[in-house]
């Protein structure tokens, strides 16, 4: 059997047949093409989304970190904005002339929510089976709070509790002006010797030097080069932080994008900044790097064993922490984009089996023809199955184009999507959303018996906020995986099509119909 | 040629049975010409297929040079068709997409030849059936006569040594019919063939040497054999 010759006239036949039918073709190639450029662009979007979440991810948590560990704090306890107060006796600061009172705290503590636990949990999760790298942090936030409060011994006299107006503004209560500024800023410890894992791994050195091992015990700061710049703080000034001036050493830019903040405003070597904030040996976060991701779990398992008040989280948990459009469209993509696909995919792969099917019960006598002509069994359903194939195969080339245009489309409009982590919970901090201090927040805060300031609450546990530009990448994975759909699609027509043409006799030759 | 013994086909359809052929026994020798008339649904176009291995009768045996096609398997009957047999349609059966010459080269495919010498075979074949000029052609742009011409063509290119012809002429008028059976006479003489023509027209029955009906699925022989 020569099979050039035989390809010849199936390749004749068939591309006959296709053009014959360019209606018939065009609805199956055409219905193939939308549901794989659908699939594609769900795909590649998702794709997209879960590398934005991964770039808001790492921008927190570092690259190559697969499990974090922290410990949320029992109510009363660690450095929750609700217990934890600024406390003013009457007898604090300085009086002024005007009635009223300067003062001036910083607090810098564990963050809100969290709390801190012993550093030797570092030794215990390093030893576990398949860990290849643990960094301890201490994640603090520092909290500072200067002005001038009414004095209270003389509002006492004059009965009643005062609201502070907005702004701190001089027209604000009874009892005389007052005016007030909050500060806050983020703080992490870090070990100055371990950089493989952890939060500065997707940062750069923008200005300056980053941590070296000899930094342990030395009062210097990194800063966040965005947060430097708000600060109009440069390399080599000094920062106050816990009441100690530390040297700015060195400025770090996030890798994951222009003008992105890096997980923290300050980093302080990790010993320095649990002195400063009276948790010595005390860590809040690990970052663990695990072998191979089919034993995060394990691994996860394994630490929540070790450490049974720990919160352990993987990176898909810490995915799901992910809110803000990003996760509104990592939901929306995952759950509205694969049910559309796989909807519009099996009605693709109706419609082309249907066209097939259709096409050879039109065509029995002339199937039935060629089988009184000797043409095998084999033969006449590889003829009906490579027409649905080959539309299979138009529909693929045709669905990567228009996917590929579509995908095209959604990076070109540059969709801006936003992602904060609740793990990260800042306050406030300058330009990065939340309360900023002297708002409206931070007036409108009541100021009544001993002055207590509690924190502005929920509203202000804004996260941290990174915009990431949606990138649907198209790999040619996806590629070959919408040809190999609309393929299949074609091969499944080609099946269910070609049983029924096996079926026909060759004696439907005779049909005085067609 | 043929030996044919109490062959029986009946269809089922649902509760109703239609006996199609009932004990029909035959003879048939090599290279003869034999029209087969009858009323319409007597039987006719059953036995041709019993004849040709296009279906398999439901008793009774039909052996064709030693073989019987009543107990052949699929693949037997397969190659017999491809080999042995050759089929003219009523209503011509040619696929309309391809060229006359495409469609003469369809009837060579299951023998397994070089493209170029099926293209050149099947060239001859159109030429002997008078349509050199119109290879290229789609069925659609030729006329019935020209179209059967095609479908002879295409049952002759293997070299069969049966022609079965089901109502060759019963879509032409009289004309072309007269032109289309010199034209099977001619090749049956020519080549040898062994010949069975079912036809309603008494006027084409009456050239062929031997002639039968079937009516109600009986055979009677209609010339002294
Ligand atoms: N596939 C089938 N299923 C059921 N009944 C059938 C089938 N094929 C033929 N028959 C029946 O068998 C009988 C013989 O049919 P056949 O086609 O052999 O008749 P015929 O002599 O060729 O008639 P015509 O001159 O109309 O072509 C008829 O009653 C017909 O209805
Ligand atoms: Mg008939």
């Amino acid at each position: 059997m020569a099979a050039a010759s035989l390809g010849h006239m199936f390749l004749t036949y068939l591309r006959r047949e296709l053009r014959n039918r360019r209606k018939q073709t065009a609805v199956v190639a055409i219905g193939l093409a939308v549901a794989i450029a659908l699939v594609m662009v769900v795909s590649s979007v998702s794709a997209g989304v879960r590398d934005a979440q991964a770039a808001v991810l790492e921008s927190v948590y570092g690259v190559g970190t697969d499990i974090t560990v922290t410990q949320t704090a029992e109510p009363g306890e660690g450095g929750g904005f609700g217990p934890r107060r600024f406390d003013f006796d009457a007898e604090d600061g300085e009086a002024t002339d005007e009635g009223t009172r300067e003062l001036a705290q910083e607090r810098l503590t564990t963050n809100p929510g969290t709390t801190s636990f012993e550093a030797d949990a570092l030794d215990a999760v390093a030893g576990l089976e398949h860990v290849t790298g643990v960094a301890a942090t201490l994640e603090l936030t520092s909290i500072s709070f200067s002005g001038e409060m009414p004095d209270l011994d003389q509002m006492r006299e004059e009965g009643g509790g005062i609201v502070v107006g907005p702004g701190g503004g001089e027209e604000g209560g009874q009892g005389g002006p007052s005016s007030f500024e909050i500060d806050q800023q983020t703080v992490t410890g870090i070990d100055p010797a371990a950089a493989a894992v952890g939060p500065l791994t997707t940062t750069e050195v923008a200005d300056g030097r980053t941590f070296e091992a000899s930094d342990a015990g030395q009062d210097v700061a990194v800063l966040d080069a965005v947060y430097a710049e708000q600060e109009e703080i440069a390399v080599g000034d000094t920062i106050t932080v816990g009441g100690t001036e530390l040297e700015v050493i060195g400025t770090v830019s996030s890798t994951t994008g222009d003008g992105v903040e890096t997980a923290a405003n300050v980093y302080l070597p990790i010993d320095v900044a649990a002195t400063l904030a009276d948790l010595e040996d005390q860590v809040t976060t690990l970052y663990v790097q695990v072998d191979s991701s089919s034993n995060v779990d394990a691994v996860s398992e394994a630490i929540a064993a070790e450490l049974p008040d720990a919160t352990v989280s993987t990176q898909a948990d810490l995915a799901e922490g992910v809110s803000g459009s990003l996760s509104t469209a990592s939901s929306l993509v995952s759950t509205l984009g694969t049910w559309l696909s796989v909807i519009v995919l099996l009605a693709a792969f109706g419609l082309a089996i249907l066209f097939t099917v259709s096409g050879v019960n039109r065509r029995t006598r002339e199937l039935g023809t060629l089988k009184a002509l000797g043409w095998s069994q084999r033969r006449v359903v590889g003829q009906i199955a490579g027409e649905s194939v080959a539309q299979g195969l138009i529909g693929g080339v045709a669905g990567v184009a228009l996917g590929g245009l579509a995908v095209l489309a959604v990076n070109l409009s540059g969709i801006t999507l936003s992602g904060s982590t609740g793990a990260q919970v800042a306050f406030g901090r300058p330009g990065g959303g939340g309360m900023r201090p002297g708002t409206e927040g931070a007036g409108e805060a009541a100021v009544g018996g001993p002055a207590a300031f509690g924190g502005g609450g929920g509203d202000g546990l804004a996260g941290t906020v990174s915009d990431v530009v949606l990138q649907a990448p198209v790999s040619l994975w996806i590629v070959a995986a919408a040809v190999g759909l609309a393929v299949l699609g074609g091969l499944a027509a080609g099946v269910v099509g070609g049983q029924r043409a096996a079926r026909l006799r060759p004696a439907e030759a005779f049909r005085s119909l067609a | 040629m043929y030996q044919i013994e109490k062959l029986t086909k009946t269809y089922t359809q649902g509760k109703r049975t239609v006996h199609a052929l009932r004990d029909v026994s035959l003879r048939i020798e090599d290279g003869e010409l034999l029209s087969v008339q009858g009323p319409t649904g007597g039987g006719k176009s059953t036995l041709l297929q019993a004849l040709g291995g296009l279906d398999r009768p439901t008793s009774g045996s039909v052996v064709l040079d030693g073989k019987d096609l009543a107990t052949m398997n699929d693949a037997g009957l397969t190659r017999v068709r491809a080999e042995t047999v050759g089929f003219v349609f009523q209503n011509f059966n040619l696929i309309p997409t391809l060229t006359a010459q495409e469609n003469v080269e369809t009837a060579l495919v299951p023998a397994g030849m070089t493209k170029e010498e099926r293209a050149r075979r099947a060239l001859d074949a159109l030429e002997s059936v008078g349509l050199g000029e119109r290879a290229d052609h789609l069925p659609d742009e030729l006329s019935g006569g020209q179209q059967q011409r095609v479908a002879i063509a295409r049952a002759l290119v293997k070299n069969p040594t049966v022609l079965l012809a089901d109502e060759p002429t019963g879509n032409l008028d009289e004309d072309t019919r007269d032109e289309i059976i010199d034209l099977l006479e001619g090749l049956w003489k020519e080549q040898g063939l062994t010949l069975v023509m079912v036809t309603h027209d008494s006027a084409v029955a009456a050239r062929t040497p031997r002639r039968i009906r079937i009516a109600k699925g009986r055979l009677k022989e209609l010339t002294g054999a």
